[in-house]
């Protein structure tokens, strides 16, 4: 070091050889002109904004490990004798996949905290996907300039069920062999085509000798390349667009308020990504999950009682069990409404609708803004009552694909479990929403009250001329913001039958339907309070504020004369503790 | 007021610099010291926190190699709360898994005690694209297109969409032989059969490897109430053959039980039983599931998967849940032998419906 040009001196030796890195990289790729915009890049924050990043994380553990995994599994239906370590299936003829899958986790060092993480880092990804589809839905972050991104997200959301599904079937053990079963059934209900694709999908008659690769080639390659495409594509839309934000103090929807990339984002990112890996690895020693040795090696005949899939999938099983029992034969010809239906049919309508909301959502209420600033979800009750809605509809699915268990757990009737579940699965959703959309109201109007007087602070007061008040205390600075930020949705014009010259209007249906609905959107919304009122009403809660001011002053003494009811003598002029005492003293 | 210009309904984005929702002005983003700004001793603190968890982090990694080589992969201990589990798991799991938890929690201790925690401000610029650029593109199109000659030949115009619409064909057609065997046959055939025919001796369901040596099923067997789940003899046949083997297992899987003759209501065909023994697919008719849950009292068969239950006194009726059909019925008799054999194959295809069923 002693021989540093006097050009380098002073620079840190990190410092240095960062900047010869940055150069050499930057007079081939004018990598600079990109770090010198982006570095400094500004991310909001938010806990809801880590349930993206959950998903993201778990999805490279995801990638890390099942790259292990495909180091020591076999995609091979080819039957062998097991003779590994496991002692309760040696000598049992399986498939190679299911006798690879129990190597891996009894011969090979840490091969089963591998398996292990793969699927609870698996599991992690989908429920985490999940969440943060819901913080998008609710908040309203869909919309305009993001629709695109939003239809990314449901295709993601789509593909990572089909990783989960591909991957489930992979050990060939007799649980996934049940669930590869009932895939048959549901790709045999498809009219027309059905029974032709069942014998496509494996190889002939089920279950055929072909279904593992082609699971493992879709489930290793197609699948998660498609996912990590998507993902990239999601990643550049959020940095270009950049990320919404809530409202608070000094946030609009022109700016964004955060903490630049570097460092701070990038050492919480980092490091989240870490906490997320370490707490997958920590789970996967701890806890167990996917037994497969347990189950047993595959083979049609035969079948576990209480088959339970994994979490993502209960929902449609669920679906399959309530739905009752109805098939039609026309002309010859067999329709499985009983397996159509609650397996293609309802998750086709769930995942179509859910693609397209953003797009109903704006042209229901016209609303072509667009919003960097985040709904609050009361602000938009319908929205809210929706999404409430679809989670209570998926939620008595899940609820339902657990029959078996809560029948025999809480020793009640299957029949009436079942009949009690098909009820609720349509008069339930309905309540859901009426219920959150008069909740959302209710809050609307707590928020106005806020607004117009303050927080209510529980404390009575009586003045002087005997009056008693509530005191009011304003809204500190950043619930102010948040709450002010209630946006205007104004209802769509009811639509003239005529013009003043008395010609019709050809799209008067049209323009009057999307009236009611606007109006059935944001009709009942609660008026947010002017910014005068607002002011006015604050205001006024100050001035309570300042009356009962005094009176802390005086609580704070160590000694209370005349404290019943904090009677003040003048209005924010009282006689301290200390000159009271005095009074006191001189009167006696 | 035929077309509708959606943006004069409701008011467009105000410029920017104005706040367009909240009446609030721009204010200053309020901000509190934390201690490590304020006190250098908890500075001091934080950074030996952070460090500590670092190093932490390289203990555990030199721990799990330890465990790695010394640990035998099939050791079993007993753990309060956890019971008893592989040793080797457990030390690998946290000992990796702490490893990377505190790189992890050290970064985020670092950045939340340590680095600035002043939030900042940048201006959002409108995804639009300004109006020159707009007009460049189109332009720049409109020069392409001309060149190009894409308007002026509309033959090969025509001809290039043709043969772009054509050339994925093959792609498609070659999934044709996903799948092949056996040549020419017609799925609705192969579903419709199995490989139960007159005479075809009945077997307990023997497992992979062992029990192959049983000759058949005495009625005697069975006693009343009870259930047996079996298969065709000529499985045995197809040891060496897994797909095969599969196959029948998937579809010509069975269940005998028997019965007082008087309880039985009815049955799919005149005399289809033996001395109160029936015997049924074990393939559940809604999506395929072995079926062996049953109830000896009052018949039922019951699905693990869906819930559908069946009557098996009165023709495999179903009686609850999902399924739309009653399991199929398997004539059965008694061979010279003495051993139960089918009658003829199933009268109905097993196993969930399909489109050709009728």
């Amino acid at each position: 070091m002693s021989t540093a040009t006097p050009a380098n001196t002073g620079a840190h030796p990190v410092e240095k050889v960062g900047g010869q890195t940055a150069t050499f990289v930057d007079q081939r790729l004018g990598s600079n002109k990109f770090l010198s915009r982006n570095l400094s890049k500004v991310f909001p924050e938010h806990w809801s904004f880590m349930l993206g990043e959950i998903a993201l994380y778990s999805f490279i553990v995801v990638l890390l490990t099942g790259t292990y995994l495909t180091l020591f599994y076999k995609p091979s239906m080819a039957e062998v004798i097991y003779e590994g370590s496991y002692v309760p299936l040696q000598g049992i003829y399986m498939s190679e996949a299911y006798a690879s899958t129990l190597n891996i986790s009894f011969d090979i060092r840490g091969g089963l905290l591998i398996r292990q993480m793969h699927h609870w880092a698996a599991l992690i990804f989908v429920a985490a996907v999940a969440v943060h589809m819901f913080r998008v839905f609710f908040t309203g972050a869909f919309r305009k300039p993001r629709e695109f991104n939003w239809l990314v997200g449901v295709a993601l959301t789509t593909l990572a069920l089909a990783a989960g599904f591909t991957g489930y079937s992979l050990p060939d053990d007799l649980l996934s062999g049940t669930g590869l079963q009932i895939i048959r059934g549901i790709l045999q209900s498809i009219p027309i085509v059905g029974t032709w694709i069942a014998f496509f999908v494996f190889g002939g008659e089920y279950p055929g000798g072909d279904i593992i690769s082609r699971l493992y080639s879709a489930h290793i390659l197609l699948v998660p390349g498609l996912i990590l495409a998507l993902v990239t594509v999601h990643l550049i839309m959020v940095w270009t667009q950049k990320h919404t934000q809530f409202p608070g103090p000094g946030r609009t929807n022109n700016n964004v308020v955060g903490y630049p990339l570097l460092p701070i984002y990038m050492a919480k990112a980092g490091g989240f990504f870490f906490i997320v890996f370490g707490i997958i690895a920590l789970l996967s020693g701890l806890v167990n999950i996917n037994p497969v040795w347990i189950f047993g090696p595959y083979t049609p005949d035969q079948v576990t009682a209480g088959t339970q899939p994994d979490w993502y999938i209960g929902w449609l099983d669920g679906a399959l069990r309530l739905m009752p029992n109805i098939e039609t034969v026309i002309l010859g010809f067999t329709i499985s409404w009983n397996v159509f239906i609650p397996a293609v049919v309802i998750p086709g309508i769930l995942f179509t609708g859910l693609a397209l909301y953003p797009f109903l959502e704006a042209w229901a209420t016209g609303d072509k803004r667009e919003h960097n600033l985040l709904d609050r979800p009361r602000n938009a009750p319908v929205r809210t009552g929706i999404g409430v809605m679809a989670i209570v509809f998926y939620g008595i699915l899940w609820l339902a694909g657990g029959n078996d268990l809560m029948a025999t757990t809480f020793n009640m009737s299957i029949n009436a479990i079942s009949w009690t579940l098909r009820i609720l699965l349509i008069v339930g959703p309905p309540i859901a929403f009426i219920i959150t959309k008069r909740t959302c109201l209710a809050l609307q109007r707590r928020d106005r009250e806020k607004l117009l007087h303050g927080y209510e602070s529980g404390r009575v007061l009586r003045l002087p001329h005997g009056e008693f008040i509530e005191v009011h205390q304003p809204l500190n600075e950043k619930e102010l913001a948040v709450i002010s930020s209630k946006p205007d949705y104004p209802v769509l014009p009811a639509p003239q039958k005529a013009d003043i010259d008395g010609v019709r209007n050809p799209n008067y249906r049209k323009d009057m339907l999307r009236h009611k609905i606007s109006a059935f959107f944001y009709g009942d919304n609660i008026p947010k309070p002017s910014a005068a009122e607002i002011e006015a009403g604050q205001h006024h809660a100050e001035e309570q504020a300042e009356i009962e001011a005094p009176l802390h002053e005086y609580e704070d003494r160590d000694v209370i004369y005349n404290a019943h009811g904090g009677v003040l003598h003048h209005p924010g002029m009282p006689k301290t503790n200390a000159e009271q005492v005095a009074e006191q003293e001189t009167r006696a | 007021m035929s077309k509708r210009d959606d943006a004069s309904i409701l008011p467009a984005n105000p410029p920017h610099g104005e706040p367009k929702l909240g009446y609030l002005p721009v204010a200053d983003i309020p901000h509190k010291p934390r201690v490590t700004d304020t006190d250098p001793k908890a500075a001091r603190r934080a950074e030996r926190q952070v460090a500590s968890m670092f190093i932490l982090s390289m203990l555990l990694v030199v721990l799990f190699v330890v465990a790695f080589v010394s640990i035998d992969v099939s050791t079993v201990i007993y753990v309060p709360v956890l019971g008893e589990v592989g040793a080797s798991n457990l030390a690998l799991g946290l000992t990796f898994g702490g490893a990377i938890f505190f790189i992890g929690a050290g970064a985020i201790q670092w950045a939340k005690k340590l680095m600035p925690d002043v939030e900042v401000v940048q201006e959002r610029h409108d995804m639009t694209s300004p109006k020159d650029a707009t007009e460049e593109a189109a332009a720049t199109y409109e020069r392409g297109k001309e060149e190009s000659g894409f308007a002026r030949y509309p033959i090969i115009r025509r001809t290039l969409i043709g043969a772009l619409a054509l050339f994925p064909i093959p792609l498609v057609i070659m999934l044709r032989d996903l799948w092949q065997t056996p040549p020419g046959a017609n799925p609705v055939e192969i579903l419709s059969t199995t490989t139960w025919r007159d005479g075809e001796r009945i077997v307990p369901d023997i497992g992979h490897s062992t029990g192959e040596n049983v000759a058949g099923i005495r009625p005697e067997e069975i006693p009343v109430g009870g259930l047996v789940s079996a298969l065709p003899m000529s499985i045995k046949d197809l040891k060496d053959d897994p797909v095969a083997n599969m196959r029948d297992r998937g579809k010509s899987a069975i269940i005998l039980v028997r019965m007082d003759p008087e309880e039985i209501r009815s049955q799919q065909g005149e005399g289809w039983d033996y001395q109160g023994i029936l015997a049924y697919s074990k393939i559940c008719t809604h999506v395929g599931c072995p079926i062996a849950l049953y109830e000896h009292r009052t018949h039922h068969l019951l699905c693990p998967c869906h819930q559908s239950t069946f009557d098996l006194a009165d023709s495999g009726d179903v009686i609850f849940g999902p399924a739309a059909r009653r399991m199929p019925q398997l004539p059965i008799r008694l061979d010279e032998e003495g051993f139960l054999v089918a009658a003829s194959d199933f009268q109905q295809p097993v196993g969930p419906s399909f489109w050709e069923r009728g």
